[in-house]
């Protein structure tokens, strides 16, 4: 009986990070489905979102140690702290801002080229992103707080124990971050449906020559997707720099949205849903049941052999349109 | 009707021989879409034959069905009087079927040379440790089926682009090239999708004269679709006409130029 | 008249197809042979040859091995870390199984072992492209770190879950373990850089390397011409894992001496040699060397300028390190997507109409 409420709480939590690298994934999607670019730096850009949220709440002097190894000088604080909810709002102007910057000076110069070198060059932008918020904030590991609520919940313990005489843990953290990103995702599936700009997008995303035709600046929505997964970036680095501190292994979630979108087709924002929940739930359940008996640490390749071993099944995806070639 | 294993004489006086290939009663279905109802026709040793018929006729699937790149539904494809089951394409290529296609399909990062030589792939057979090593047969299988490829690009003549990445060439070379590759490969059967398409005038003339030196010199079976119906008819020995993915029409070039349904089809017709 | 080929007539097909077509090309390959094999070895140190000789010669062969995947058969892949891992812990365990054959075997066997799992983690590739397949390549990243690390067997039951190199000779000279010296180092990796540039030069202009780039540039044309793209996909998939497990097997064995998986064959490995690749440039034997040259030594300039002339701390210089690769990425996609080759042929072509480009 114990096994099948560890299993149950087992899911629970996989269901949770399961709605968490459904929003990394969705990241994926809209830029992808907008721009044709498969962008790898999603992670990354989680992580400077992260560190920009801290170093602006904290009051850090950007680049201090370049300038410091420039000059001779040993500057780091301003000496204030921001509230979080401006420090939010002011690393999401700078998330746009750096929308603006990728697509004035990589995208642009990029555009035609084959989808393969597009998504080369996202690596390259992640390396440069990556560099760059280590010399902007330095590469300690930061704590970041910004007031949401953390801890095991007592009264979900406490609930569980009585009816099923088995107290769940589970994270405050979770829930909240499970209720966000489902408020997000669901956002963004309105946004992308009902709003101007959305279809915009779609049928950017459909044709760009067409979309051309009918008026749709490309420049325009670029920078509009960036933007939008430049905020989700910064929603994500939120979530898990809080869970576990904001340092480099952060922006390696986007290695676990990959699987995702695998599973789910890289164009189909119910695919990033799904895909996301169901390899939230199989790790967990797989390094629960199996994990033990193969030395652990199973998360780190079973969403990938999950993909695969899907894919070559299913080659366009849980959700993705079926390809017919033609000569 | 024409006998199954005689062969007949062409207007200018060629014999063409026995049947090399025949379509039973061929059915393709994409989905619900009906793209080709219930056709049988033959292709004859060394005759050129054409397949035409306006835009959406099924010309290009039954190119794809006779390359093996669709399998039909129904109906039997029978070649050199075996019945050809479910292939894949390369199987389909080793047994002497080489194509061009309509949006032209070489091999751009490669150089006319190189494309061409691709033609030969099938009758290269040395193996990994003698290519690793270029020792043997490797070495002295590349310089046999280079002297083959040079005769091909001597009779088309693009001896100057001979180390020209394909990517640089013009529209009309580029067919060019593709013909080659298909020639290099020495088929038994040559299909050409839409040779002539984009063209002006005198590239369609050069085209022409290519496929007739082809069918003369090597004495290839070619079977083309076109919509061209000006250059088809200066060209082919008999013609099989669609429609909707049916047959209308199916003889030498004056008998189908004569042909109540296919005039129909070409000028329209007033439906009631 | 310097770089010219008008009066160097060729009169068979066979010094048509060589390797050095243009005489001053052919003069420039001996001598940089004579220098490498005849002048290097002998005033090579520990530094030149630990810093930028060594690892420039491996990291060579593993950008050969993945440009003939990726540049030559059109097949992204992002596994090149957990191959490379593969190729290490074979000699490994070749090495400490039978310590009486010669290491040069078990290197080519341990190339010979990496080449089978590659086909295994190929065999994707005959059902899925493009993006599916590079994502699905990481597959085979995580799972073989995860392997390498979770199995004690794979480094013997150590405590430290590491695994170090025994010494073993070539010919009275150790070239592994503590006792080796640079020149040893240096001319074991020399020789087989060599040997494999050669082999790839040999694969990539024959049957097989028309076959992998037919599939590169049109894969259902190729497969309509008679290219079977089983055999092809996964012959690339096998000779590139070849090249790339004996990579590993030197890295691990020659330069490294000991390593733990996570930290040596991680998938920063497998971005390194694709960097490579594509600042050397895609389908190009030179470019191969190039991107190795270049991505090799870059980070010892910079260290060199940065923290030995400026004083800068390291894990600054590190910093900047990674946004210049990244910048230069990305500006040698808008570029030149070519890479290095293209800028050198580009170079060249120039010069052989120089003085009158007319």
């Amino acid at each position: 009986m114990d096994q099948f409420f560890f299993a149950a709480e087992v899911l629970a939590n996989g269901l949770m990070t399961g709605v968490m690298y459904a929003l990394v994934a969705l990241g994926f999607v809209l830029i992808f489905k907008a721009s044709g670019v498969f962008n790898y730096a999603q992670g990354v850009l989680a992580l400077f979102a992260a560190l920009t949220l801290v170093g602006i709440q904290q009051g850090q002097i950007p680049f201090a140690h370049l300038i410091n190894a420039a000059f001779g000088t040993s500057l780091h604080h301003f000496g204030w702290t921001v509230p979080a909810v401006l420090a939010i709002a002011l690393t999401a102007g700078v998330m746009v801002a750096l929308a603006f910057l990728i697509e004035k000076l990589v995208l642009q110069h990029l555009v035609g080229q084959e989808p393969i070198i597009l998504f080369m060059a996202t690596i390259g932008l992640a390396y440069f992103l990556e560099g760059l918020g280590d010399v902007m904030w330095g590469a300690d590991i930061k704590t970041l707080d910004v007031g949401l609520p953390q801890g095991i919940s007592d009264s979900i313990e406490g609930a569980t124990a009585e009816w099923f005489g088995y107290g769940f843990f589970i994270d405050r953290l979770d829930i909240w971050a499970t209720v966000i990103a489902a408020l997000l995702v669901a956002a963004l599936v309105a946004f992308a449906q009902y709003t101007k700009q959305g279809r915009a997008m779609r049928a950017v995303a459909d044709d760009h020559q067409a979309a051309l035709s009918v008026g749709i600046s490309l420049r325009f929505i670029w920078v509009m997707v960036w933007s939008i997964a430049g905020f989700v970036a910064l929603v994500a680095g939120i979530m898990w720099g809080t869970k576990s501190g904001v340092q480099f292994s952060l922006s390696l979630i986007a290695l676990k949205a990959l699987p995702v979108l695998m599973l789910g087709g890289f164009t189909s924002i119910p695919g990033a849903i799904v895909g996301g929940l169901i390899i939230g739930v199989g790790e967990k359940l797989f390094e629960f049941f199996i994990g033990p008996m193969v030395g652990g640490a199973t998360e780190n390749w079973f969403a990938y052999v999950l993909a695969l071993i899907f894919l070559v099944f299913r080659p366009q995806g849980l959700f993705g349109e079926r390809i017919i070639e033609r000569v | 009707m024409l006998d199954k294993t005689e062969g007949y004489s062409t207007a200018d006086g060629r014999q063409i021989g026995g049947v090399l290939m025949e379509m039973k009663n061929i059915t393709l279905r994409f989905g619900g879409v009906v793209a080709i109802k219930d056709i049988s026709f033959d292709i004859r040793q060394g005759e050129i034959r054409a397949i035409i018929g306006p835009n959406g006729a099924g010309k290009s699937s039954m190119l794809n069905v006779i390359s093996g790149f669709y399998h039909p539904q129904e109906g039997e494809v029978w070649f050199k009087g075996y019945r050809r089951g479910p292939m894949k394409p390369y199987e389909v290529a080793r047994l002497g079927i080489a194509r061009t296609f309509q949006n032209i399909a070489l091999f751009d990062g490669m150089s006319v040379l190189d494309n061409i030589m691709t033609g030969r792939l099938n009758r290269m057979k040395s193996g990994l440790l003698s290519q690793a090593l270029w020792w043997g047969a490797a070495e002295r299988e590349e310089n046999e089926n280079r002297e083959q490829v040079e005769k091909i690009i001597d009779f088309l003549e693009i001896q100057n682009i001979r180390k020209t990445p394909v990517g640089r060439l013009p529209y009309g070379l580029k067919k060019r090239v593709e013909l080659a590759r298909a020639l290099a490969a020495e088929p038994q059967i040559l299909l050409l999708d839409e040779p002539m398409a984009g063209m002006n005038v005198e590239e369609k003339e050069d085209m022409s004269r290519f496929i007739l030196d082809v069918n003369d010199e090597f004495g290839t079976t070619i079977a083309l679709i076109e919509h061209d119906m000006g250059v088809v008819m200066d060209l082919s020995d008999r013609v099989v006409v669609m429609d909707y993915g049916r047959k209308i029409g199916d003889g030498n070039p004056d008998e189908v130029r004569r042909n109540q349904d296919v005039i129909d089809a070409y000028l329209g017709v007033a439906h009631d | 008249m310097l770089y010219r080929e008008a009066g160097d007539f060729k009169t068979t097909y066979r010094d048509d197809g060589q390797t050095f077509p243009i005489r001053l090309d052919r003069w420039g390959y001996y001598v940089t042979l004579a220098v490498a094999f005849g002048i290097i070895p002998f005033v090579i140190n520990d530094y030149w040859a630990s810093a930028v000789f060594v690892p420039f010669l491996i990291y060579a062969i593993a950008a050969l091995g993945l440009n003939i995947l990726t540049g030559y058969a059109g097949q992204v892949s992002l596994g090149t870390g957990g191959f490379m891992a593969v190729g290490a812990y074979a000699v490994y365990k070749l090495m400490t199984a039978f310590p009486d054959i010669s290491i040069v075997i078990h290197i080519l066997l341990a190339g010979g072992i990496t080449a089978m799992v590659g086909v295994l983690f190929g065999l994707p590739s005959l059902r899925i492209k493009g993006f599916y397949l590079a994502v699905a390549t990481l597959a085979a990243q995580f799972f073989l770190v995860w392997l390498f690390n979770k199995v004690p067997w794979f480094y013997n039951y150590s405590a430290s879950g590491q695994i170090t190199a025994p010494e073993r000779t070539i010919l009275g000279q150790a070239v592994t373990g503590p006792a080796s010296t640079a020149s040893a180092k240096y001319l074991i990796c020399l020789v087989f850089v060599f040997a494999l540039a050669w082999i790839a030069r040999n694969l990539t202009r024959g049957t097989l390397g028309r076959k992998w780039m037919a599939i590169r540039d049109m894969d259902i044309a190729a497969e309509i011409i008679g290219v079977n793209p089983l055999t092809a996909k996964l012959s690339a998939f096998a000779v590139s894992s070849f090249f790339i497990g004996i990579a590993g097997a030197l890295l691990f064995a020659v330069y490294l001496g000991a390593a733990e998986v996570g930290e040596a064959f991680g998938i920063n490995k497998s971005f390194l040699v694709l960097f490579m690749v594509i600042i050397g440039g895609l389908g190009s034997i030179f470019g191969s060397f190039a991107g190795a040259a270049f991505m090799v030594m870059m980070p010892v300039f910079l260290k060199n300028v940065l923290v030995g002339s400026l004083g800068w701390p390291t894990d600054l210089a590190a910093h900047i390190e990674l946004m210049i690769v990244g910048a230069l990425i990305v500006m040698f996609l808008i570029v030149e997507p070519h890479g290095l080759a293209r800028l050198w042929s580009l170079t060249k072509e120039k010069l052989r109409l120089w003085p009158f480009p007319h």
